[in-house]
């Protein structure tokens, strides 16, 4: 019998136990120290404590890897594991957490909704977040993935008086529990062929069997379903649109990079796991849903005005890009997909702040002609979306430019020719729709007079995210090299 | 009629699952839809148990439990947004859902 609740289950476990905590706390003192509006503002600070807690316990993890050389601390009879692979993927969490809440602030103040259970629902998001990147269990990463999705379902629908918000709740909800259907019943497959829920043990189950069994090929299917659904790849996209455009901003934002970070270090989790043995039976077929997601995001994009919408296409396309790392699957692959998530990561906050700075008292600002003659208002503003959207086509020398690179080494190393020559050329079609932005800014005629809401968090969280995306561009060594550390084997 | 053995567990909840399929894609009542969302975890939950009582273990009624949990919790956050809807706009038709499309 193997002993209740030891030290290291608890040192493992630290990080979703400060995020847990402190989500509660602010449900409490939101409703019984600070039942004045004006005092919300404590709120942000309860949640820079919980990050700085929970970063603290990362941070202790890491440096005890580090000290005893181990790659990995399992907890709970092996249903939690820690290893450089999942904390790589909690500091992007972490990061998104900490950037959209800082912004969050002011935007929920002018959309007239500020309430505490906003920053709370984030943190246990980020919660069921951490149990799907170091999860080794089924019932773990179900209940992570449960536990994030059902978050952000009340998070998209937080405009409470707003049809749109509404509508995109209801969607994302609607497909987000279908498709959660689906994944669980693989995964009770998966169980029945291992008898156990424990990914090690269904590795070995798996791998006993052909790649073309049908009881493999039936859970993989099903799972496949779930997975691609949760990244929003086609033809699973169709939530992802809606739910992007009617979601207050700030929840886009975060809803695009952590969300689909989650999902995609769970897609990898599984894949590169439990069903690595019958990749010959899902390569053609994630190749398939690879190529139509990049047709289906950046053919869509291109006829958007929506600012919001095109964004949501184009993140579309980026887990098309995501997925040709999972295809290749050698070391440069998933070190390239992991590169790609982190560039992604700043790039795309930082173009969502940007939408979230377009919107003030009584202008909704996301068209893209609300960005018209935005260079003679406030150039700052305009070259810094300028280098958000270089890096989102992947021009270099921002940092965007170096995710697509390593996608599309390792689909060269493993002669997958003609996914790199779908891939490249849908890169042209991208740079067409994003340079539909940067004209509307540098050539357009200035229209709106009011200038931008930059709240000190807005400019705090767009210069953090554009110093970043040029820092990992122009000096790539120390994140490659954090990236090569953290594949998953 | 020979006895009930676990093939038989794992057809019954291929059926659910293919009918609560069928549910979500056709019907228009956003509350059967989140019925037939239902159905889908059921059939999950009988599938966890046939195998586990085919492998005389635990677990899969242990991973069934946490599945109902989380089918409650999807269904009370699924009205909630849809009585927020409703206050907005007197429908329950997904048809009639229409605000947001390219």
């Amino acid at each position: 019998m193997s002993q209740f609740y030891t030290s290291t289950d608890h040192f493992v476990l630290i990080p979703a136990i400060m995020l847990a905590l402190f989500g509660c706390a602010i449900l409490l003192f939101d409703f019984l120290v600070f039942p004045d509006p004006r005092q919300r503002k404590w709120l942000l600070l309860f949640v820079v404590l919980g990050l700085g807690f929970t970063g603290f316990g990362l941070w202790r993890q890491q440096m005890f890897l580090n000290a005893n050389g181990l790659t990995e601390l399992t907890a709970f009879q092996g249903s939690l594991t820690i290893d450089r692979f999942a904390l790589f993927f909690n500091w992007i969490f972490e990061i998104a957490s900490l950037i959209v809440a800082i912004v969050s602030y002011a935007y929920l103040e002018i959309e007239g909704e500020h309430h505490g259970e906003y920053y709370a629902l984030m943190l246990f998001a980020q919660c069921g977040m951490f149990f799907l990147a170091a999860g080794t269990d089924l019932v773990t990463l179900f209940i992570g993935l449960e536990l994030m999705a059902l978050c952000f379902y009340v998070m998209v629908g937080f405009l409470r008086g707003a049809k749109r918000s509404n509508e995109a709740a209801l969607k994302y909800l609607l497909l987000g529990a279908f498709s959660s259907g689906f994944l669980v019943y693989g995964f009770s497959i998966m169980y029945g062929l291992a008898g156990s829920t424990k990914l090690s043990d269904i590795t070995t189950a798996i791998a006993a069997r052909e790649p073309w069994d049908p009881m493999v090929f039936l859970a993989m299917a099903t799972t496949a379903v779930g997975l691609l659904f949760k990244i929003s790849a086609a033809p699973f996209h169709m939530w992802a649109p809606d739910a992007y455009e009617g979601a207050p901003t700030t929840v886009t934002a975060y809803l695009s990079v952590a969300s689909k970070a989650a999902s995609i270090a769970f897609l990898l989790r599984i894949f590169m796991g439990p069903l690595a043995s019958a990749r010959e039976a899902w390569e053609p077929l994630l190749s398939v849903v690879a190529i139509l997601t990049m047709t289906v995001g950046n053919l869509a994009a291109v006829t958007q005005t929506n600012l919001k919408r095109l964004l949501a296409y184009s993140s579309i396309s980026h887990a098309g890009y995501m997925l040709l790392g999972l295809i290749a699957g050698n070391d440069t692959g998933i070190k390239g997909i992991e590169v790609y998530i982190l560039v992604y990561a700043f790039m795309n906050l930082g173009a969502f702040i940007m939408i979230v700075a377009l919107r003030r008292k009584n202008i909704i600002g996301e068209d893209i002609e609300d960005l018209a003659g935005l260079m003679q208002k406030s150039p700052g503003y305009a070259v810094l979306m300028l280098v958000f959207m270089l890096s989102l086509a992947g021009i270099p020398p921002t940092a965007g430019f170096l995710g697509k690179y390593y996608i599309f080494l390792s689909l060269i190393e493993t002669r997958h020719y003609l996914l790199a020559v779908v891939g490249t050329l849908y890169v042209a079609v991208a740079i067409y729709y994003y340079f539909r932005i940067v004209r509307s800014m540098f050539v357009g005629q200035l229209v709106e007079q009011a200038p931008l809401a930059s709240s000190f968090g807005v400019r705090l969280a767009l210069g953090v995210a554009g110093a970043m995306t040029l820092a990992i561009g122009i000096y790539p060594e120390p994140f490659l090299r954090m990236a090569q550390g953290s594949i998953l084997r | 009629m020979g006895p009930i053995t676990t093939a038989h567990y794992l057809a019954l909840s291929a059926a659910l699952l293919l009918i609560g399929t069928v549910g979500v894609l056709t019907r228009r009542n956003i509350v059967v839809i989140l019925m037939s969302i239902e159905l889908i975890l059921n059939a999950v939950n009988i599938n966890l148990i046939a195998f586990s009582a085919h492998l005389h273990q635990v677990n899969g009624q242990i991973f069934a439990i946490f599945v109902i949990t989380d089918a409650v919790a999807e269904a009370a956050v699924g009205l909630g947004i849809l009585i927020a809807l409703f206050r907005n706009k007197e429908t329950v038709l997904a048809d009639e859902v229409n605000l947001l499309k390219w």
